[in-house]
């Protein structure tokens, strides 16, 4: 912009006259209008706004009045370039818009197309259920217990009150370490653990544990040599069967949804006296297949109750050889399957499906049960 | 153990609405495992037909049929075709007539066949559903059995059901009627009959003579003789259908009856041919060398720690497991030593695995018997002997029984109470161990509590809120003495299973205990999650595989022969003697899962497994089998964990076929060598370890291809391309990958916290630096050179270029590295910069003769 002329001092500038002005404006202002894209909004912009175009001559011819004049014309300039560079601002708005709106049409993808990156693959189920179970009985304030696969006899049976030649102690089909007299078997049971904890921790103890354990079945339909089971196992002051019962009757709900329980039916098993088998309410009909031809239940057989596995009050002969104070203390365990369980709970039909380790069974799955 | 109704009904009056079912289900709550019940399927009609005339037709497919009428009441004859033979005129048999219903569902009715139109059949055994009775016809009934046109079903009682019980080691009294009798009887709260109370005749002594040399392991030993008996008559139909009903098999009326009080009361019974026993039975263990042909005509070597029923000629039987050919009981039999004999269950037990023979008898002596029965279970033998095979039974009576009469245990009024948490009132407790058959009395003054009746000290219990459970009361002591039946019953809380049992679970309530707090997952347990997460979000697949393997699993993938990971677990009965060991890599066997994947199509494999791996110890230790009465000493235990192999955790991972697809982005790449060690380092990173990693050879891995990861100078594991052998043997793809760490290694090596450390916001200076270098130099250890030179102003170091090619001659290859530098406090100058570039470089040069390359 340039100053006041000093050498030019007209009184009167035919371009700083109103109407003047108001053609210059409406001229920018339709030529603004008019431009239909931004290039064009450019050039008029260069035309109407630039250094020659006619509000920046009128400016120029400020200097040439009087100063009594200078004011008002002044004033005038400035309201019709105002209206100009609004009007400019206002269609380059419009014109950006437009100019993005066409550009990001033309650059549209089909998103359904498939990407190279690899995929989320997939945890084992038995793993995610596993997990699952420990997460219900940490919320609860137990521990995670664990040990080792190869175990020692004693741990394995004797501890637990399997008398060396009880008929008990051979129902577990058990694989034993060469040589004879090792001393040593795959573990049958996560039990064991059990008698890990009592030995290593003082009470009170509550632990679960989630482990891998051997039997020398043949591989079936609804069998496997290698198979994972959960133990839980409480010792603590005061602790009965109806302490047993809560916990189970938790576990049920965590497991399967609200409404649900376990019921116990007395057995035996050596490391606890009294005994019980699991049963759990079928999740499925809850009930209302029993004596109902009209609506059979296959999760349950139409039983109304689903086995899940055994529990009891912690023998105290097993107390005892694991050198838990018997006048102070009783405990509970418990313990089922998890291929058992992944099949009625996810409708898996063959055990084989879960041990054969095909990628296709991992992957129904992903990271959920 | 195989329990008909119509059997139980006999020593329990149960009300006539009672189904095996029914009943079954009030078993269950009782404690017994009834696994099946059985129910007759039949309906009629079903009658008793006599054989009026038959024809002998033979046909052309070979066979004879009769065409036979038979009187079945009515006024004219029944016309039916019959393929058995087993028939005489003016025999009874059972007819079924047609729109009755055979057990397994099958209908019956008039249907043409062999020419003739066969109005209903003539029935057997089978068809009947009580099992093969080993006559191969049809069911002859005895003459006055029955008149023409009788119910069969009523007259045989052919609709029984039948309850199958799988019985628990601890309840090895009902492996007989009278035992399944007895907790039927308890459950609906009706009188026993006890089938075992009966009049004793004999006279206690002078019965055949016996010496019992070993009195630990042979407690109660009873004969009585039976003599003049007629061992052809058969058994009588009764008898016949319970054995079927139950199991068993009608041999012979001597060994039908023997069996019939075995099922009855429990009690397991031998009898001999007394004409083939020779000189005093001597019941002893057996001397090494000896033999005995058993009934089943197998020659079994005997084992010193067998015992044995021996007379004058040797062994004539292992005691309680199965007796000896030479004096069993056969068809010329006329008289008959009963033996009703107390072993102890573990004698029998080992006899029994040793001689891999479960007999029915051995089954109950190991769960052990009622001692009290041996004599009551030879007078009822020899009652029936006398009965049904015209018998006379001789008063003579053997009887040595040094077994000791149960012992009372002193327990709290309230124990059951404290063992379940539930309000079970002190009087009914007592009432319930009552009906178990225990003797219950109060505990004289002086008595003590016995041992093992837990938390009498604990401080908290939630029943003595209950009015119904009073605290004084309930501190009585009470002596209880359980049957003779019920050897399990031994400690405070076996009784006071028995009592919850009877007040029933159901009634227990259910009561959430707190726990004290807990510290959550273990570091390891968070980490392992972690890993697993971690592939997963790589686009791993978890996978299992069993842990057992061998040498065709070493061999294939390559391990020389003194590879110590040849150096196994074995196992003494595994599932496969191809693979006896327990694995040492758990590549072993997850290879064996790739190579099942892609034999199922699943060529593109990226899959992972976490599972523990078994490596020996140097100095294999027996783990020792301590005392239970006690806990053992801590280093009684220590031993039983350091006789263990160790078992650490591994984590496997193996890459087959295509990372990436080909597709409308280009060209798909392979999963190769540097995917794995990609892998391995995240592993490692997901845990926090920076791990150093180096090329070695290690089968199965391809020579040149294989990465060493260690942490603190200890070796954690490999990574890389298999070699080209292993992909071949275990049927892969080319150049798969494969990964195996020890994750408790690297577990351990994790930090334990994080230390935060602050960081600059002065700009960065960005320097790249390119080397010529010898071709085998790793370009890791060109990095640490230059890190080691750059000094601490060095931030990052990344290699992003490398060049092999004529440009820099052969045997040569060329690295550039990006090195950003900052300092905590200030802009760096352009001199400190070049002086920490030189000082990098300068390190490069000195160790491996690098070369700067310039433009």
């Amino acid at each position: 912009m340039s100053g006041p002329n000093t050498q030019y001092d007209p009184v009167e500038v035919t371009p700083l006259h109103a109407e003047a002005l108001e053609r210059t404006r409406d001229e920018a202002l339709s030529a603004f209008t008019e431009a239909a894209d931004l290039a064009a909004l450019q050039a008029a912009k260069v035309t109407h706004l630039g250094e020659k175009s006619p509000i920046a001559l009128a400016n120029r011819e400020i200097g040439a009045l009087p100063p009594s004049a200078r004011k008002e014309a002044g004033q005038r300039i400035g309201t019709a370039r105002k209206a100009i560079n609004d009007a400019f601002a206002e269609r380059l708005v419009v014109l950006e818009a437009e100019h993005e709106e066409r550009m990001l049409a033309t650059e549209r993808v089909d998103v359904t197309l498939p990407w190279h990156t690899p995929e989320l693959g997939a945890r084992h189920p038995l793993s995610l259920i596993s997990e699952q179970v420990a997460d219900v009985f940490t919320a609860l304030g137990w521990d995670v217990a664990e040990g080792p696969e190869i175990e020692a006899e004693w741990l394995n049976f004797d501890a637990l009150n399997f008398q060396p030649d009880h008929p008990a102690r051979q129902m577990q089909d058990t694989f034993f370490v060469e040589p004879a007299g090792s001393g040593k078997v795959l573990r049958t049971h996560t039990s064991p653990v059990q008698a890990r904890s009592m030995l290593t921790r003082k009470p009170p103890i509550y632990v679960i544990c989630p482990g891998r354990v051997f039997r020398t079945d043949e591989l079936d339909a609804t069998h496997t040599p290698v198979f994972y089971q959960v133990e839980g196992l409480v010792v603590d002051e005061g602790i009965t069967l109806a302490h047993l019962k809560g916990t189970l009757d938790h576990f049920v709900v965590s497991m399967f949804g609200e409404g649900l329980e376990a019921r116990l039916r007395p057995n035996f098993f050596p490391f606890t006296e009294p005994s019980a088998e699991v049963d759990l309410k079928c999740f499925v009909c809850r009930g209302a297949s029993v004596g109902n031809p009209d609506r059979p239940c296959r999760t349950c057989g139409s039983e109304g109750w689903i086995e899940w596995g055994g529990c009891g009050v912690v023998n105290p002969r097993v107390l005892r050889a694991c050198g838990i104070d018997t006048d102070r203390y009783s405990g509970f365990a418990f313990g089922m399957g998890l291929e058992r369980t992944l099949m009625f709970r996810n409708g898996v039909e063959d055990m084989r499906d879960m041990v054969e380790g095909d990628v296709r069974f991992s992957r129904q799955f992903g990271m959920e049960i | 153990m195989r329990v008909p109704l119509s059997w139980l009904r006999e020593y329990v009056e149960l009300p006539a609405d009672v189904t095996g079912r029914s009943l079954g289900e009030q078993l269950v709550r009782a404690g017994l495992e009834v696994e099946t019940v059985e129910e007759s399927e039949l309906t009629g009609p079903l009658v008793v037909g006599k054989v009026l005339t038959y024809e002998n037709e033979p046909q052309k497919n070979g066979k004879t049929i009769r065409w036979c009428s038979l009187d079945i009441g009515k006024d004219e004859p029944q016309w039916v075709v019959c393929g058995a033979h087993n028939f005489e005129v003016g025999d009874l048999v059972v007819v079924v007539l047609p729109g009755a219903v055979l057990p397994g569902g099958f209908a019956i009715s008039a249907r043409k066949t062999y020419g003739h139109v066969s109005n209903g059949m003539i029935c057997s055994s089978t068809e009947l559903g009580l099992g093969d009775d080993g006559t191969d016809g049809i069911v002859v009934l005895e003459p006055g059995e029955g008149t023409p046109g009788d119910d069969a079903i009523k007259l045989l009682s052919l609709t029984d059901d039948v309850l199958d019980i799988a019985v628990t080691p601890d309840r090895g009294y009902c492996l007989s009627i009278r035992g399944v009798a007895r907790e039927a009887a308890t459950a609906y709260g009706l009188p026993l009959k006890d089938p075992a109370a009966l009049t004793l005749t004999g006279s206690g002594d002078g019965g055949y003579p016996v010496r019992v040399d070993d009195a630990t392991a042979c407690t109660a030993f009873v004969t009585r003789t039976v003599t003049g008996i007629d061992a052809k008559a058969l058994s009588p139909r009764w008898l016949q259908k319970r054995l079927l009903a139950a199991g068993m098999r009608p041999i012979s009326i001597g060994v039908d009856v023997t069996n019939y009080v075995m099922l009855e009361l429990g009690q397991p019974i031998h009898g001999y041919d007394k004409s083939r026993l020779s000189g005093d039975i001597v019941v002893r263990r057996a001397t090494s060398g000896e033999k005995l042909v058993t009934l089943d005509d197998q020659t079994r070597e005997l084992d010193a720690e067998d015992l044995l029923i021996t007379d004058d000629s040797g062994p004539i039987g292992i005691a309680g497991v199965m007796g000896g050919a030479s004096t069993e009981i056969s068809g010329s039999t006329t008289d008959v030593v009963i033996e009703a004999a107390h072993f102890d269950p573990i004698v029998i037990a080992r006899s029994s695995r040793r001689h891999k023979l479960s007999s029915e008898a051995s089954r109950r002596f190991e769960r052990e018997v009622d001692p009290q029965l041996p004599r009551y279970a030879a007078q009822r033998v020899a009652d029936l002997l006398a009965e049904l095979a015209g018998g006379t039974i001789l008063a003579d009576e053997t009887v040595a029984d040094t077994h000791p009469l149960p012992q009372p245990v002193v327990i709290r009024g309230d124990h059951p109470a404290r063992v379940s948490g539930a309000p079970i009132a002190v009087d009914d407790a007592m009432e319930f161990l009552k009906a178990v058959g225990c003797k219950v009395e109060p505990a004289a003054d002086d008595a003590v509590a016995s041992p093992l009746a837990v938390g009498v000290k604990a401080s908290s219990l939630d029943y003595e809120s209950s009015n119904s459970c009073d605290v004084l009361t309930g501190s009585r002591l009470w002596a209880v003495t359980p049957p003779s039946w019920r050897p399990d019953l031994r400690d405070p809380n076996d009784f006071a299973e028995e009592v919850i049992r009877l007040f029933g679970f159901d009634n227990v309530p259910s009561v959430l205990p707190s726990a004290p707090g807990g510290q959550g997952l273990t570091v390891s347990q968070r980490r392992r999650r972690r890993v697993a997460t971690a592939l997963v979000g790589a686009g791993l697949t978890e996978v299992v595989s069993y842990p057992f393997t061998g040498d065709a699993d070493f061999d294939a993938m390559g391990l020389p022969a003194d590879d110590d990971r040849r150096a196994t677990v074995k196992l003494a009965n595994p599932i496969s003697d191809e693979e006896p060991s327990m694995q040492t890599t758990l590549l072993s066997t997850l290879l064996r899962t790739a190579e099942r994947n892609v034999g199922r199509g699943q060529t593109d494999l990226a899959v992972f497994q976490t599972s523990l791996v078994f490596k020996p110890k140097a100095e294999t230790k027996a783990a020792p089998l301590l005392a239970v009465e006690a806990r053992p000493s801590d280093s009684d235990v220590q031993s039983l964990y350091d006789a263990l192999p160790d078992q650490p955790l591994h984590v496997g991972v193996v890459l087959t076929g295509a990372l990436t697809p080909t597709g409308w982005w280009g060209k798909g790449r392979p999963a190769g060598w540097s995917d794995a060690v990609q892998i391995a380092r995240l592993i490692a990173s997901v845990v926090g370890v920076e791990p150093t990693v180096k090329n070695v050879e290690l089968a199965p891995w391809h020579p040149g291809r294989c990465a060493e990861f260690s942490v603190d100078g200890k070796v954690v594991g490999h990574a890389g391309e298999l070699h080209p052998k292993v992909c071949q043997a275990f049927g892969l793809p080319s150049r798969s990958s494969a990964v195996e760490l020890d994750l408790d290694a690297l577990i351990v090596a994790g930090p334990e916290t994080v230390t935060a450390v602050p960081f600059s916001s002065y700009p960065v200076a960005k320097e790249d630096v390119a080397l010529i270098l010898a071709a085998d130099v790793a370009a890791a250890d060109v990095q640490a050179a230059l890190t080691e030179g750059a000094g601490e102003l060095l931030e990052s170091i990344r290699l992003f270029d490398l060049y092999t090619g004529e440009q820099i001659g052969e045997g040569k290859k060329s690295l550039a590295f990006a090195l950003r530098f900052r300092a905590a406090d200030r802009t760096l100058k352009d001199t400190e910069v070049a002086e920490a570039r030189q000082a990098a470089v300068q390190v490069a040069v000195e160790r491996f003769g690098a070369v700067q390359r310039v433009g």
